[in-house]
């Protein structure tokens, strides 16, 4: 029997060693996964690698993990916004990394590290300081820029509903970077408001099928942030 | 610079005219920023297809108090609405529809233009400034055109319309068209050319203030 249902948000994140990389969904704080990230704070493995859109904003998600002092790197695109005070200070006083990645590079990159790509030539970004020292193709009179895969030993992503087999549901723009960032990890953990019973979901609905998630927690309705 | 009687189109005016050229039916990206205005004055009469990078194609206007849905937001990460035949999908897919060439407009903002199109929109030599680039360079590339909307003159009174830009880039000649308080100007094969300029205000005071050459059309 297959079921990767756990009881908490602890045990989800419980074995996430320092030095890991965490691939962790959301955008500004639509599919953020809070709950994983307060139990990964709980858990206080250091020097992570985090990747994700944003940097955090106000004090609690990405911002309290930053906060916290367990990051030591920050792969994303868009780090600065209107409450990015946590990053903005970490960054200037020189103790967080920035790897500032264009959002179709970043979502493409982790989209190869999950689908078993080497690299791939993309558009985006050439003749900017963003592919200063990468490598450069011309294909059919176009120029492109290569980039590589990203992949991570965790994945925390935000979903809607799920059943035992990880089978996960999306709501509206909570969706995302949820799916692509379940392929590309080692261990992916899916916080979803309930766990509904085997077959309940619509098999057209569902978003993201079971393989690509190895752990996921009911945390009921709380009110998006 | 000449002392002449004009008023520069206000942001809203800018807006006005962008959103009178868009095409019916067209697939529109609005950056963030100061082209959100446009979102405000789309024509009644088009069916006009606003895409969020974050996800939604079919984008509606903001929520009233009560409809407010925090898992449904836009690049600005405001509270938005979703149109009747609008859908959400996730993050891949949307930014294949940018790269892709998907998309027939994208409005951004600006920080320089340069005379063959190049963009600067996402960071200024400022040491202490956060740098972030978002969709910014998607949309440059990936767009089939790039409008962008800003002032013609920074506060300290330099030109946004230059030779060659000194801030660093977003896209290669990507830009076609720019909507200023100042007019607005196609970029062409042969330069800046002004396209409408704001009553009272002539080519020669545009090109005094601009500091470089725009052409009549």
């Amino acid at each position: 029997m297959i079921d990767k249902t756990r009881p908490d948000t602890q045990s989800c994140v419980a074995d996430i060693p320092d030095g890991a990389t965490l691939l962790v969904g959301g955008f500004g704080g639509a599919g953020m996964p809070h709950e994983l990230i307060e139990a990964v704070i709980a858990r206080a493995p250091k020097d992570l690698t985090i990747i994700s859109n944003n940097a955090g904003n106000g004090t609690t998600g990405l911002a309290a993990l930053l906060a916290a002092g367990l990051v030591k790197k920050v792969v994303c695109s868009f780090p600065r916004q209107a409450d990015s005070f946590v990053f903005d200070k970490l960054y200037r006083e020189g103790r967080l990394e920035l790897e500032l990645v264009p959002q179709g590079n970043l979502v493409e990159r982790i989209r190869a590290g999950g689908a078993g790509i080497g690299a791939f030539f993309t558009p985006t970004g050439y003749g900017t300081p963003i592919a200063a020292g990468k490598e450069t193709r011309q294909i059919d009179g176009r120029n492109y820029v290569l980039e590589y895969p990203l992949k991570a030993d965790f994945a925390l992503i935000k979903a809607h509903r799920g059943d035992r087999w990880g089978n996960l549901t999306y709501r509206k723009t909570a969706r995302n970077f949820g799916p692509v960032m379940a392929t590309a990890a080692t261990v992916t953990v899916a916080q979803v408001e309930d766990i509904v019973p085997l077959g309940t979901l619509d098999p057209e609905d569902i978003v993201t099928p079971g393989v690509f998630v190895d752990r996921l927690v009911a945390i009921g309705t709380g009110a998006a942030q | 610079m000449s002392d002449i009687a004009f008023t520069p189109w206000t942001r809203a005016e800018m807006a006005q005219r962008i959103a009178a050229d868009i095409p019916d039916g067209a697939i529109v990206n609005i950056g963030i920023g100061m082209p959100e205005l446009v979102a405000d004055f789309l024509p009644q009469d088009k069916e006009i297809l606003l895409h969020s990078e974050n996800g939604i194609l079919g984008m509606g206007p903001k929520p009233s108090p009560n409809e407010v849905d925090y898992d449904l937001i836009n690049a600005g990460k405001q509270p938005v609405t979703l149109l009747d035949g609008g859908a959400f999908f996730d993050h891949s897919l949307s930014f294949a529809m940018m790269r892709g060439g998907h998309l027939d407009i994208a409005i951004l903002g600006a920080f320089q233009v340069a005379v063959n199109g190049d963009l600067a929109n996402w960071a200024t030599n400022d040491p202490n400034a956060i740098p972030a680039v978002g969709g910014a360079m998607d949309l440059a590339v990936g767009a089939r055109n790039v409008f962008v909307m800003m002032e013609l003159l920074t506060k300290k009174g330099d030109s946004k319309l230059v030779e060659h830009c000194t801030y660093p880039l977003t896209g290669l000649g990507c830009v076609s068209r720019v909507y200023t308080d100042h007019g607005v100007i196609d970029i062409t094969p042969e330069g800046f050319v002004a396209r409408t300029l704001p009553p009272g205000l002539s080519l020669d005071d545009l090109n005094a203030r601009a500091g470089i050459a725009i052409r009549a059309s």
